[in-house]
């Protein structure tokens, strides 16, 4: 879907939001429609995306993992060698700039790993603007890396009580804040989700993962048979899927299963969740009879979210792309297995598309091509695996 | 003719402005919900706002959040509420509005949802992040049976005030200002002006009722100068239950609302 007008995905998206938000957005709308085909605009984002966050990345053939599996070729999409460490860069300077032309002065995010708020915090450092971001208070003990970042690259980082304290509540008071400050505030949001325009936004901005991959993958001459991606909020699955969206190969997104779909100790929303309405935006959603949100668990902070990108509740629906999930266990078994065979630690978040291409290339013939979207490094997650390993393996 | 629209053509007839009053079904429990809402009666409030909990109230500020929390924490249900409401229409026949967020009426089907929820005594709803965009269905639903309260603020369009006028019955909700429930800002001249244009461009031809920030008679005295026709009192009532015992509860909200409603009379 190109761009739906009426921020709709079938029936999934729209806006559901307060009436004090509604000139904010169609504000954002006019001016993102605007600026999109805008050349100068286009001219100085490329200009941002290359020599200040390094893209193009390289599409990497991980040979001695996919030696050691034995089955299809493994290609690693090396979002995690952006600026920053993560795929998060390239929507927010997309967003900050256009902020920029908007002629706004404070910005706001929301964050979970801290990916995000790092990334906001960059870019606003790189523009010359002031950011304030907010973080569930589960998320800033667990990331405490990532705090400290956005500290020393000038951000003030907003603890937040409420709810889960997760990346969930993170949103709610990140849209408080906008709505008590609408006049002069730009929300910078940092995946596919909330109301209309923010999901096609961010999908356009993180589309450039998956038009280099189409390019990479034409100049080795080569076709993608399976290809993979983490899904949370969805960005940096949307930008990999929707630009290869039309082509022969099979799709598929891996949500979280934290401790299984059996329990209720996941974060695997399309897996296991209903329709609902969650963040401005219609969408599946983790809740309990009662249409009562569900707190979830992941290791990763970065998919800990009980919501999804409206166009990946779509795709789902349409059948066009699959969802599968991945337990933290074998997350972790992942993480391991690409760092050790390859030398490549990959983020938590990004481990869980790795243990779905382990799954995918045992099953698949040699001359199968599965591309997978590393889509950030892991170095913030190095203690939260050794807190992890030093529970669980008792030799 | 609606509970809603019959009290505000009974209290026109008065040469009077209606109060009303918002609480959290379920904070701290159901038995300090009932006694509040006999103390609202005896104090005067013409409607009450039932506040449903829901797990994220985006609009709300802290106090609404914590009693959402706690109201869901000493579980809240939905059937439990209707029960409640049942209750309450036993005793009074005060309008009663319920105020939650999109997704709980979804969940169940907006039809079964605004269905069972009349049955029991519900008059209206507000539902602050459903926007007229999204409305259809749930205004099918309601449709004859339920009025439909939407929301407005300082910074809504000419065109989207006609817009929201238009589908919205019992009383036009204007936030009076930029921010979640129970800011304290003080009475902002924005606030005022909007109250203004939005009585000027409406024509009388529904009611408005002013809320967000309002917690003392003399800024309830402030708006209904400005020209409102109700004035909505939330936060300030959840802190107030929040620091009474139950045995003087009834008697307190009584006295707290006499003194609000005291200056929406001429």
């Amino acid at each position: 879907m190109k761009y739906p007008k009426d921020g709709r995905f079938g029936e999934f998206g729209g806006k559901y939001i307060p009436e004090t938000l509604v000139p904010a957005i169609e504000e954002l709308e006019e001016n993102y429609l605007k600026f999109k085909n805008d050349k100068k605009f286009k001219k100085e984002l490329d200009y941002y995306l290359k020599v200040y966050a390094g893209r193009p990345t390289p599409l990497y053939y991980a040979k001695n993992l996919s030696e050691k599996i034995g089955g299809g070729k493994i290609y690693l999409k090396r979002e995690d060698l952006l600026h920053g460490g993560a795929h998060k860069i390239n929507n927010t300077l997309g967003q900050a700039l256009l902020a920029k032309k908007m002629n706004k002065k404070r910005i706001i995010a929301e964050t979970g790993a801290g990916q995000h708020g790092v990334a906001t915090a960059m870019a606003c450092a790189a523009l010359g603007m002031k950011a304030e971001v907010y973080m569930g208070t589960k998320d800033t003990i667990r990331q405490k890396l990532n705090v400290y970042r956005m500290n020393l690259l000038g951000c003030i980082v907003h603890p937040v009580n409420s709810g889960s304290k997760t990346l969930k509540d993170a949103i709610n008071e990140a849209i408080r804040d906008w709505i008590t400050n609408v006049e002069d505030t730009y929300y910078l949001l940092g995946s596919a989700v909330g109301p209309h325009p923010y999901p096609v936004m961010v999908r356009d901005f993180q589309s450039v993962i998956g038009n280099e991959i189409k390019s990479q993958l034409k100049k080795i001459h080569k076709t993608p048979d399976s290809i993979i991606a983490c899904v949370g909020g969805g960005s940096n699955a949307i930008g990999t899927f929707y630009p290869l969206v039309d082509s022969s190969a099979e799709i598929i997104g891996v949500e979280a299963a934290g401790l299984g779909l059996k329990t209720n100790k996941h974060s695997a929303t399309l897996s296991a969740g209903s329709k609902g309405v969650i963040h401005g935006m219609m969408t599946y959603l983790l809740q309990d009879k009662e249409g009562q949100v569900t707190e979830t668990h992941s290791i990763s902070a970065g998919l800990d979210y009980p919501g999804v990108g409206p166009e990946h509740s779509y795709y789902k629906d349409t059948k066009r792309i699959k969802y599968h999930s991945a337990t933290d266990a074998e997350v972790i078994d992942a993480f391991l297995l690409l760092t050790k065979t390859e030398g490549i630690i990959p983020a938590l978040e990004s481990a869980h598309a790795i243990a779905e291409a382990i799954k995918v290339a045992r099953k698949s013939k040699k001359s199968e091509t599965i591309v997978v979207t590393l889509s950030g490094r892991g170095d913030k997650d190095v203690e939260e695996v050794q807190n992890y390993l030093n529970k669980h393996v008792k030799n | 003719m609606s509970r809603i629209k019959e009290k505000f053509t009974a209290l026109e007839s008065q040469n009077q402005k209606a109060l009303i009053a918002y609480i959290m079904a379920g904070f701290p429990n159901e038995k300090a919900t009932i006694s509040t809402i006999r103390g609202l009666v005896k104090g005067g409030a013409d409607i009450i706002e039932l506040g449903f909990p829901f797990s994220d109230p985006l609009a709300d500020g802290p106090v609404i959040q914590n009693a959402s929390t706690i109201s869901l924490q000493n579980g809240t249900k939905i059937v439990k509420f209707f029960s409640l409401v049942k209750k309450i229409r036993k005793e009074t026949e005060i309008p009663l509005v319920l105020m939650t967020y999109t997704n709980i009426l979804y969940h169940k089907g907006y039809a079964k949802f605004i269905s069972e929820a009349t049955k029991a005594g519900i008059d209206g709803f507000i539902l602050p992040d459903m926007s007229i965009e999204e409305s259809k269905e749930y205004l099918q639903a309601a449709k004859n049976k339920a009025d439909t309260i939407f929301l407005i603020s300082p910074n809504t369009s000419k065109t989207r005030i006609s817009k929201i006028s238009k589908v919205t019955s019992g009383f036009l909700y204007l936030v009076a200002v930029y921010g979640t429930t129970g800011v304290k800002t003080g009475i902002k001249k924005y606030s005022i002006d909007a109250i203004k244009k939005v009585k000027k461009q409406t024509k009388g031809k529904i009611p408005i009722g002013v809320g967000f920030g309002i917690s003392t008679p003399d800024d309830v005295k402030k708006y209904i100068n400005a020209g409102a026709d109700a004035v909505i009192v939330g936060s300030a009532y959840l802190k107030l239950i929040e620091k009474t015992p139950q045995r003087n509860l009834e008697s307190k909200i009584a006295s707290f609302t006499k003194s609000l409603k005291k200056q929406t009379i001429k």
